[in-house]
């Protein structure tokens, strides 16, 4: 096979949906860093973003990356809000209790998807886009948009962890929490920064699937996976790492065709996933919880 | 005498009161409490006064740190009182005392691992508004080797340089009274001798600091006063000479 052809049929479209993994698989890491519990309704909270941008495409005939800000603002205070009513409530007891509760929280989200969207399949903008070229690499204006939009979010995001005073503070609490509690700093600010980050993280993972790809009821559960196997591949605790897990995934169940029936292409998350708690259950950048 | 009566009759009990006569920065009177449902804490009396070291010594399970956690509100006081700076802060919240000028280094976990050395002291500024740029000149003269390394992460430090980390963070607020659960517990003799050093700087600098002290006989010999708990509650005072001369003392906790 010639390698411009791994290129523009492997190569591109699995670092574009590494791309939308990774911005699930940070948000993911930044829950259990902070919060210390596997959210299993990120990849419906990305759904939900998805669609609540097609809410604001039909309503006000504006162009999706318009919605996008809008999108991203609706699924902060919705991270926020069931935070308040559900998992703060839940915040003293055994953390198997809170995940399993953010179970109940996805199949709420996807029921209200669905009753207020409908069951269909939705795009964002109708026809066809045909890919450009550029020195032989085929890409389209989307794809571009997605990698770059991925790498800025997470770069703005490394960028207030590093330097901000709250951002430190988000850090200072996933390191040692007692000894932030003993600095003054506040945890019921610092958790609901973090659903804030979490939720604008959820609706640009979902809005960019939407944008590439169709807009379904069960797009974000089925991202679920292979956004907890990055998360957990680049080291749970690291927002960098999460990046490098997710372009990984993305780009091996993008070449995985090559070898495997293109059906068994989402069993490689799962195959990924297991390999590295076999043999390095830290993850690549060793990360701090597991 | 019962912890109750203690509590109803403070003056009249405690002598210290009249033997050291600065203004007193933490006075606890009668604290009982404890984890669970037990009170570890049995009536315990101090007194803290103005640029003073206090060593709390004792054997094993005496509630040495438990009396320190008890200040700094980390565990239920059931009875008593804990007067800082002329407010009773027994029952508060830990982030209220901090910013009632009280500061507290716990024994273990007491750094950021996974943060620089400058962040974790920008930590311990974290409810401070404004410029913190003195305090952090203040807090890197009195350790300099913190400040050649501001930028390491504080989890690769050695066991005193993390120390140093620890009680620099609790600086940053300028807080009036200092609390030290065994800042030298597996230091070399090295370490544990500039850590000393450092903390009378900082009483002779103003601070008033209150330590839990395994190393007994070497917090003593410059401590300005000196308690010693047992079972929960006071069993001597008196300043640190006097304690290092007392028999009883001396054979009950300083091995012989």
């Amino acid at each position: 096979m010639p390698f411009m052809e791994f290129v523009n049929f492997y190569l591109m479209p699995g670092i574009v949906l590494g791309s939308i993994y990774a911005l699930g698989a940070v948000g993911i890491t930044l829950v259990f860093g902070i919060l210390r519990f596997a959210h299993l309704a990120h990849g419906d909270l990305a759904t939900l973003g998805a669609f609540a941008a097609l809410g604001v495409v039909t309503i006000f005939g504006v162009s999706p990356w318009v919605a996008l800000p809008v999108a991203m603002v609706v699924c902060a205070f919705m991270a926020i809000g069931i935070d308040k009513l559900f998992y703060d409530y839940l915040s003293e007891r055994p953390k198997i209790i809170v995940v399993m509760s953010s179970l109940g929280i996805a199949l709420m989200l996807r029921a209200v998807v669905q009753v207020v969207w409908g069951v269909d399949t939705e795009t964002y903008t109708r026809g066809i886009v045909r890919p450009d070229d550029y020195w032989g690499i085929r890409i389209r204006d989307r794809e571009i948009y997605t990698i770059i939009a991925m790498f800025v979010i997470v770069g703005v995001l490394w960028a207030f962890l590093q330097k901000t005073k709250w951002g430190k503070a988000m850090r200072a609490m996933s390191d040692n929490p007692d000894l932030a509690l003993l600095s003054g700093v506040d945890n019921r600010k610092i958790t609901m920064l973090t659903w804030g980050i979490v939720g604008v993280l959820c609706a640009a993972s979902g809005f960019f699937l939407g944008i590439n790809t169709e807009l379904k009821p069960l797009m974000g559960w089925t991202m679920l996976l292979p956004m907890f196997a990055a998360a957990i591949l680049g080291g749970v605790g690291r927002v960098e790492g999460a990046v490098i897990g997710g372009l990984i995934v993305g780009i091996a169940e993008e070449t995985s065709v090559l070898f495997i029936p293109g059906e068994y292409k989402a069993a490689m998350a799962f195959a990924i996933l297991l390999l590295i708690l076999l043999v390095r259950p830290t993850g690549l950048l060793k990360g701090k919880v597991l | 005498m019962t912890s109750q009566a203690i509590a109803e009759q403070p003056m009249s009990k405690n002598s210290v009161q009249q033997k050291y006569s600065g203004k007193p920065i933490l006075t606890m009177t009668g604290v009982r409490g404890g984890y669970g449902d037990a009170d570890i804490l049995q009536g315990v009396d101090m007194q803290v006064t103005e640029q003073e070291i206090v060593v709390i010594v004792g054997p094993n399970g005496a509630g040495k740190s438990t009396a320190m956690k008890a200040i700094f509100g980390l565990l239920k006081v059931r009875g008593g009182s804990i007067v800082v700076n002329g407010t009773d802060i027994a029952g508060w919240k830990p982030n209220r005392i901090v910013q009632h000028g009280v500061c507290y280094v716990p024994q273990v976990n007491n750094i950021f691992r996974e943060m620089t050395i400058h962040e974790n002291l920008e930590m311990g500024a974290f409810l401070r508004k404004g410029d913190i740029s003195e305090s952090l000149e203040r807090v890197y003269t009195l350790f300099p080797d913190l400040k050649e390394r501001r930028n390491a992460l504080a989890g690769n430090l050695s066991g005193g340089q993390r120390q140093m980390v620890a009680m620099g963070r609790a600086l940053m607020l300028n807080p009036s009274l200092l609390l030290l659960d065994e800042p030298t517990a597996g230091l070399s003799p090295k370490y544990m001798e500039q850590i000393f050093e450092i903390t009378r700087n900082l009483r002779d600098a103003g601070l008033s600091i209150l330590l839990v002290e395994q190393h007994a006989k070497q917090a003593l010999a410059f401590a300005d006063k000196g308690y010693v708990l047992a079972a929960g509650s006071n069993r001597h005072e008196g300043t640190g000479q006097e304690l290092l001369a007392d028999r009883e003392v001396a054979e009950m906790f300083l091995g012989g």
